[in-house]
């Protein structure tokens, strides 16, 4: 791959995503004040000690966003991570077995798909108790029905070349031929599905923290930093539009990225269409 | 290309039953789907053979129609039995962990959670039917009165941001093929791109801070009251109206695109070209008609999409809705606020994609037979 190749949009990207797993991975270095730390009083306008001010309790704003990005995107990447082994083991599974097993599968995952995803996390949430990692597989759980349909759609396109059809005839198992005939094949797209779900991942997250749901304060995440703040909104206080705006500046960039990957897929297989 | 959102909601379209429904079974001897292991089919199919052979669109919107509410059925298990087979006792949550067994106990027979599952799944389906939803355990007031106030105010918000914003996305969408790779259609590829990624949220507090805090043009909170005149309430959800059409316009707006496209680089549109056929008769009379399936189909979908995203921006704007009626119900777990909220959501995304799918079917004579 060229350097040279990668457009503005996609360096643009890749820049953000740095600088936010950055954030997330150096938290306590960089960040000025403590996570859980009252060092002010309450909404300051930003300037001054605070580079972006404090919030409804007096921390400091930024702090907490460079903690939150640590919450934000370890949850977000470990429920897509979780959703995509899931979704592409049963997907792979249901594509190489055929049969019962595709169709149980298959019927299964459009009952899930049925019912809205927000929907249906509100309603799975609104029993089970809230831990961090029960929270983490519900997103998981519930992504992986999107992950299933596009996996079983590319896996049985490859399913059927000459090469599967020759590992099968040489003698190779169902997991062999997953994961070496079929999973190296389908690594492209599957790539541009995972920085989709990705990006999914961080808005559904912060969607669910919003509406309390999600993390648990005082733990500090984009979302719930959003709900905290919420009330300042009226007197004109910025303070829930900043880690607003730092969602919406991390999901962009993924999707920039994701987009470039894309339009490099579609154009290796010479489609006519550009869209 | 982002579909994430929208395209992904139930697309029934392998009518292979999975004998959910007691019609679906009888379904599966439609002979444009052949299922050679089905024998019931061809034992009791006869006059169904009929219906289809004579009226195969009537019988195809019939499939459609089964298939829907066998699956609204098997949601509707799946909403209470999933609740049942997930661990956490109500009781002892409604109570707090120093209840008493006694108190546990009394609440329990209280709630009715005493009684076997499935004669509780029984009475409540039976009631759902009718529009009784039980009572709320919070408020012990009637879930299905309270729906029936609410879910009129979120359809009310739906219903203008779908008439602002379909218009809208099909125009921009068609703006956007027409200069394609050009300038406009690059600048708005960019920025739904990004409207794309704004969490909804963001988008209602950005609207909030500009419009009802700095220019004072509007109105927050979006309250609306039973003696409120209809002027008065269409001002009160402008801003909330304006979320969801930004919200629901770039996903609209991007598929519409690659509708058109898709149809605007076909063969058949480059043999008009090359025959020399001035543009707007290629667009009315070869291009228009087939686009107009997948289109449609577009706007369907994003409905269904729609009827989901107020949720949040309800909570938003404290707009009186089902979705605020929900979220709150989820935070102090009154379960049968929560799984009335749930299947009526639910009822409204699976009937929105079959309606998305039927018009397919009818706009796209193909569809009717398919091999």
């Amino acid at each position: 791959m060229n350097l040279r190749s990668i457009p503005l949009s996609a360096w643009i990207g890749i820049a953000g995503i740095t600088i936010a797993i950055f954030c997330a991975l150096f938290a306590p270095v960089i960040a000025p004040f403590g996570e859980r730390e009252v060092v002010g009083d309450v909404w300051l306008p930003a300037g001054g000690d605070f580079l972006l001010g404090t919030d409804n309790l007096g921390r400091d704003l930024l702090s907490r966003l460079i903690y939150g990005a640590r919450t934000t995107i370890f949850v977000a990447l470990a429920a897509t991570v979780l959703s995509f082994s899931l979704g592409m083991i049963l997907s792979f599974t249901a594509a190489v077995m055929g049969g019962f097993v595709d169709q149980f599968f298959s019927r299964f995952n459009d009952l899930m798909m049925a019912i809205p995803t927000l929907i249906f996390a509100l309603v799975v949430l609104a029993v089970l108790p809230q831990h961090l990692w029960i929270l983490i597989l519900v997103m998981a759980v519930l992504d992986s029905t999107r992950v299933f349909r596009i996996g079983r759609a590319v896996a049985l396109d490859v399913a059927v070349m000459e090469f599967v059809e020759a590992a099968r005839l040489r003698g190779e198992g169902s997991t062999w031929i997953i994961f070496r005939e079929i999973l190296p094949n389908t690594l492209s797209p599957l790539l541009a599905e995972f920085g989709l779900r990705f990006a999914f991942s961080i808005l559904f997250l912060s969607t669910l923290s919003f509406l309390g749901l999600g993390i648990q304060p005082p733990a500090a995440d984009w979302g719930g930093m959003v709900k905290d703040n919420k009330d300042g909104i009226i007197f004109g206080i910025s303070a829930a539009l900043i880690p607003g705006a730092a969602i919406a500046t991390l999901a962009i960039c993924v999707n920039l990225v994701v987009d470039w990957l894309m339009k490099r897929t579609s154009s290796l297989k010479g489609g006519r269409g550009d869209a | 290309m982002m579909e994430s959102g929208p395209l992904t909601g139930p697309v029934p379209t392998d009518g292979t039953a999975d004998g959910t429904h007691p019609r679906s079974a009888a379904l599966s001897g439609v002979p444009a789907k052949p299922n050679p292991a089905d024998a019931k089919g061809e034992i009791d199919g006869t006059f169904w053979r009929r219906f289809v052979f004579r009226r195969p669109l009537a019988a195809l919107i019939l499939q459609r129609l089964g298939l829907s509410v066998g699956l609204l059925f098997a949601v509707s298990l799946m909403i209470f039995g999933g609740i049942e087979a997930l661990p956490g006792d109500f009781a002892t949550t409604y109570l707090g962990q120093s209840a008493t067994p006694q108190a546990v106990e009394n609440i329990r027979k209280d709630l009715g959670l005493d009684k076997p599952w499935s004669e509780r799944y029984l009475s409540w389906l039976g009631g759902a039917v009718q529009g009784d939803f039980g009572t709320s355990w919070a408020s012990k007031n009637s879930v299905g009165e309270q729906i029936g106030k609410r879910l009129g105010n979120s359809l009310f918000l739906a219903f203008f941001a779908a008439i602002v914003s379909v218009p809208l996305a099909v125009g921009l969408g068609m703006l956007a093929v027409q200069f394609r790779n050009r300038l406009p259609d690059k600048i708005i590829n960019v920025v739904s791109l990004a409207a794309i990624s704004l969490p909804e949220f963001f988008v209602g507090y950005l609207l909030i801070m500009f419009f009802a805090v700095k220019f004072g043009v509007a109105t927050f909170p979006a309250t609306v009251y039973d003696s409120m005149s209809f002027t008065e309430r269409l001002s009160a959800i402008a801003l909330p109206v304006a979320t969801l059409v930004l919200v629901v316009l770039a996903h609209m707006m991007r598929m519409t695109r690659a509708a058109i496209l898709n149809v605007m680089s076909s063969a058949y549109v480059e043999t008009a070209e090359l025959k020399g056929l001035g543009m707007f008769r290629i667009i009315a009379r070869h291009a228009a008609p087939n686009a107009v399936a997948p289109v449609i189909n577009v706007i369907a979908l994003n409905l269904a999409y729609l009827v989901v995203g107020v949720v949040v921006v309800e909570v938003v704007f404290v707009y009186p809705g089902m979705g605020q009626y929900m979220v709150d119900a989820v935070t102090v777990r009154d379960m049968p606020v929560v799984q009335a909220c749930g299947l009526i959501f639910a009822a409204f995304y699976i009937f929105l994609n079959m309606a998305a799918d039927i018009i397919a079917i009818l706009a796209n004579p193909r569809l009717r037979h398919p091999r």
